[in-house]
C-alpha cells in the first residue's frame, strides 16, 4: 500500500516537473513560429540593424537590445550597493526593535505594482531628474555620457526606477543569505580579534555565491520589466551612451505596439523581439549559473540560493 | 485504502482533457461569416473588439442601449484597431472598430465583404507648453511637419515667428513628444502631416506607429498630456478632450482655405460636412485637411466594422437596430465625452447601407 502511494506520488511530481520543460519548449516553438516571416526576411540582420519603421516594413532590434541591457545593467549598478547595505544592516547591525518594521517595509516595496512605480516615476522622479539635467554644467555635457537635451525622461530615469524596483528583491535574498552564514564563522572571527566590519566582510565572503545569485535575481527582474520603464524611458529607439537620451527597451516596444500591429510582417517582427528577449534571458541566466559554479567551486562554500530564472515578459 | 492519490490524478487528467477540448479550433473557418459566439449563447449577446479611441462613447452607448433593451448585451473590448481588425477577419468577434479605415489588402484577406460605418468624429490637437507665452499660437501644416521632423528646433525660429506676429517667443529648444503606443491618434496626426508635407510623406508616412524622426514617446493620450504639461518648451499632440480637460494650450491649425482654426466639436463636424461630396460609397475616407472654411484640418471619423451579410441573421438584426439608434438618439451622448456628432447627411447615407445588411 505505502509503496504504491510513493509510486503515484513520484509519477505525479514527475509529470509536473516535466511540464516546466514542455512549457519552455512550447514558448520557444511558439515564438519562432510567430516570428517566422520576420526571421526569414531579415535573418541575423534583425539583431544588428537600427531601423524600426513600421510604415516602410523595415525592422531591426539593435536599439531595443541596447536599451534593455543598458537599463538593466544601470539598475544593477545602482541597486546592488544599496540592497547589500540594507541586507547587512538588517542581518547584522539593526537593533531588534527596528528590524521587523524595516523588513516589512522592504517587502512592501516589492509588492507595489509596476504601473504605480511608473506613475511615480513620471510625476515625481522625472521632474527631479530634469532639474538635475538642467543644472548639469556645460563642460560635463560634452561628455558622451551626459549629452543630449534635458528632458527628464530617458535612460537615467529608467535606471533609477528599475533600481528602486529591484532593490527589495536583491535585499531580501541577500539578507537570507547572510542569515544562513553559520554563527561559528562569526564567532571564530571575533575570537581572532576581528572588528565588527571584519566579521561582516567574512560573512559576505562566505556567502558570496548566494549574493551574486541575489544580484542576478534583480537583473532578471530588470530585463523583463515593462510598464514602469516605458513610462519614463522616452521610447525613442536609438543606440546612445548618454544617460540623458531617451531610449527604448524590448519589453516596452512589444507592449506599446502589439495591439495596433495590423500587418503580418510587423506582427512577426514584434514577436521576434520577444524571441530575442527570450534568448537573451536564457544566455544571461546561463552565464550567471556558470559564474556561480565557478565561484562555488573555488570557494567550496554552499550556495544557499541559485540564480533564479528571469521574469521574461 | 489509498484511492485518494489516483483520484486526484484522474481529476487532474480530466481537467487537462477539458482544457484542451475547449481550446480546440472550431473548424469550418472557410464558411461564410459565422457568428463569433457559440450557438448556445443568448442571441442578444454580441461581442466586439477594436479601437481604444471611441471606447468611452461605445461603453456609454452599450450601457444606455441595454437600459432600453434589457435583452441586448453588447460587449466591447478596446484592444486597439489592429487587434479589432484581426479578430473580425478571424471571426472571433461579431463586429470590429477602427480609427483608420481597413486597407484593400486587409479587406481582401477577410472571408467575406466588410462594411465601414462611421460612428462619431474626433479631433487631434497639437498641444504646447512654452513658458512666458500666453498668446494663442498658430501653425500651418508644413510648419507643424517641420517641427516634428526636427527641422525647426527652437521656439524663436523665424518660421514660427512668421505665423505668430506679435508673439514674443523664447530661444528655448523645442522638445517633441509623441505617442509611444500604436494609436489611431498618431495615424490621424501623421495622415494630416503626410497631406501637407511631401517630406513627411516620403520620410515618415502615416500609420498607427511610425518611425519618429525626433522626440520622446509617451504612453497614451494621458502620457503625452502629462509630459507636455511638465516639460517646458515641449510640443505634442492629443485628442481634443485631453487638451481641454488637462487645461493645456493647443494651437490653431491652418486649413486649406487659409484660415487658422482651433479644434472644437463644431469645427470637427464642419470638416466632415465639407468633405461630404467626396465621401466614397464605402465610407473609407480621410477627412484630414478638409476644404471648408470653418473645417478643423486634423479631424477624423471612427468606424464600426460589420460583415455585410452575417450568417447569424438574428444578431445582424439586433446590431442594425443598435446602429440606427446610435446614429440618431445616441449622438447626443457624444459631445459631453469630447466627440463631435456626425453630420446628418452622413447618417442618411449610413441608413441606406444598414438597410442592406443581413
Amino acid at each position: 500500500m505505502k509503496k504504491q502511494d510513493d509510486r503515484w506520488f513520484r509519477l505525479f511530481t514527475g509529470i509536473v516537473a516535466a511540464s516546466v520543460l514542455v512549457i519552455v519548449v512550447g514558448i520557444a516553438v511558439t515564438l519562432v513560429h510567430g516570428s517566422w516571416l520576420s526571421i526569414r526576411r531579415f535573418g541575423l540582420a534583425f539583431w544588428t540593424t537600427r531601423t524600426w519603421d513600421p510604415v516602410a516594413g523595415q525592422f531591426g532590434a539593435l536599439p531595443f537590445i541596447w536599451g534593455t541591457l543598458y537599463s538593466s545593467l544601470l539598475a544593477l549598478l545602482l541597486s546592488a550597493p544599496v540592497a547589500l547595505g540594507i541586507a547587512i544592516f538588517l542581518s547584522e547591525l539593526s537593533p531588534r526593535v527596528l528590524r521587523q518594521p524595516l523588513v516589512f517595509l522592504t517587502e512592501l516595496l516589492a509588492a507595489i505594482p509596476s504601473i504605480v512605480y511608473g506613475l511615480w516615476g513620471m510625476f515625481v522622479l522625472v521632474p527631479v531628474v530634469r532639474r538635475l539635467e538642467v543644472a548639469t554644467p556645460d563642460w560635463l555635457r560634452q561628455v558622451p555620457l551626459f549629452s543630449g537635451p534635458p528632458l527628464g525622461v530617458g535612460m537615467l530615469s529608467a535606471g533609477l526606477v528599475l533600481a528602486v524596483m529591484v532593490t527589495p528583491f536583491t535585499a531580501a535574498v541577500a539578507r537570507e543569505i547572510l542569515k544562513a552564514v553559520p554563527v561559528s564563522q562569526r564567532e571564530a572571527a571575533y575570537a581572532l580579534g576581528a572588528t565588527r566590519w571584519e566579521a561582516i566582510r567574512l560573512a559576505l565572503h562566505y556567502g558570496r555565491t548566494g549574493i551574486i545569485g541575489a544580484v542576478m535575481l534583480g537583473l532578471g527582474r530588470a530585463l523583463g520589466e515593462t510598464m514602469a520603464v516605458t513610462m519614463v524611458i522616452g521610447n525613442n529607439p536609438q543606440v546612445s551612451l548618454s544617460l540623458f537620451a531617451p531610449q527604448y527597451t524590448m519589453a516596452a516596444v512589444i507592449a506599446n505596439e502589439f495591439t495596433e500591429a495590423a500587418d503580418d510582417l510587423y506582427l512577426h517582427a514584434l514577436v521576434e523581439i520577444g524571441l530575442v528577449l527570450f534568448v537573451i534571458t536564457i544566455v544571461i541566466n546561463t552565464l550567471s549559473r556558470l559564474l556561480l559554479w565557478r565561484v562555488s567551486d573555488k570557494a567550496g562554500a554552499v550556495a544557499p540560493v541559485a540564480a533564479p530564472a528571469a521574469a521574461a515578459a | 485504502m489509498n484511492p485518494s492519490v489516483p483520484r486526484f490524478l484522474v481529476l487532474w487528467a480530466a481537467l487537462a482533457v477539458a482544457c484542451s477540448g475547449g481550446g480546440a479550433p472550431s473548424g469550418g473557418a472557410s464558411a461564410p461569416p459565422a457568428a463569433a459566439e457559440s450557438p448556445s449563447a443568448a442571441p442578444g449577446q454580441i461581442n466586439g473588439a477594436g479601437a481604444t479611441f471611441p471606447n468611452p462613447i461605445y461603453s456609454k452607448w452599450f450601457a444606455e442601449y441595454n437600459k432600453l433593451h434589457p435583452d441586448v448585451r453588447i460587449n466591447y473590448q478596446p484592444i486597439g484597431s489592429g487587434g479589432g481588425i484581426r479578430q473580425l477577419i478571424n471571426q472571433t468577434v461579431f463586429f470590429g472598430a477602427t480609427d483608420s479605415p481597413m486597407t484593400d489588402e486587409q479587406l481582401q484577406s477577410a472571408p467575406a465583404p466588410i462594411v465601414h460605418l462611421p460612428t462619431v468624429l474626433g479631433g487631434v490637437v497639437p498641444v504646447y507648453n512654452v513658458p512666458g507665452v500666453s498668446a494663442e499660437l498658430r501653425f500651418s501644416g508644413p510648419l507643424l511637419a517641420d517641427v516634428f521632423l526636427g527641422k525647426v528646433k527652437k521656439w524663436d525660429d523665424p518660421a514660427i515667428a512668421r505665423e505668430n506676429a506679435g508673439v514674443k517667443l523664447p530661444a528655448t529648444d523645442i522638445a517633441v513628444v509623441h505617442r509611444s503606443d500604436g494609436s489611431g491618434t498618431s495615424f490621424i496626426f501623421c495622415d494630416f502631416l503626410s497631406k501637407v508635407s511631401p517630406e513627411w510623406k516620403q520620410k515618415v508616412g502615416a500609420s498607427t506607429s511610425v518611425s519618429w524622426p525626433v522626440g520622446v514617446g509617451a504612453k497614451g493620450n494621458e502620457g503625452v498630456a502629462g509630459l507636455v504639461k511638465q516639460t517646458p518648451g515641449s510640443v505634442g499632440y492629443v485628442e481634443l478632450i485631453y487638451a481641454t480637460q488637462n487645461d493645456i494650450a493647443y494651437v490653431a491649425v491652418k486649413n486649406p482655405a487659409g484660415k487658422y482654426v482651433k479644434a472644437s466639436l463644431e469645427s470637427v463636424t464642419a470638416a466632415a460636412a465639407s468633405s461630404i461630396d467626396t465621401m466614397p460609397a464605402d465610407f473609407r475616407v480621410s477627412i484630414t485637411n478638409a476644404p471648408g472654411a470653418d473645417a478643423y484640418p486634423v479631424s477624423s471619423y471612427t468606424w464600426i466594422l460589420l460583415y455585410a451579410h452575417p450568417s447569424d441573421k438574428e444578431r445582424a438584426r439586433i446590431m442594425v437596430d443598435f446602429m440606427k439608434w446610435a446614429l440618431t438618439d445616441g449622438q447626443k451622448y457624444a459631445p459631453p465625452l469630447g466627440y463631435a456628432p456626425l453630420p446628418e447627411k452622413v447618417v442618411g447615407l449610413e441608413f441606406e447601407v444598414l438597410k442592406k445588411i443581413g
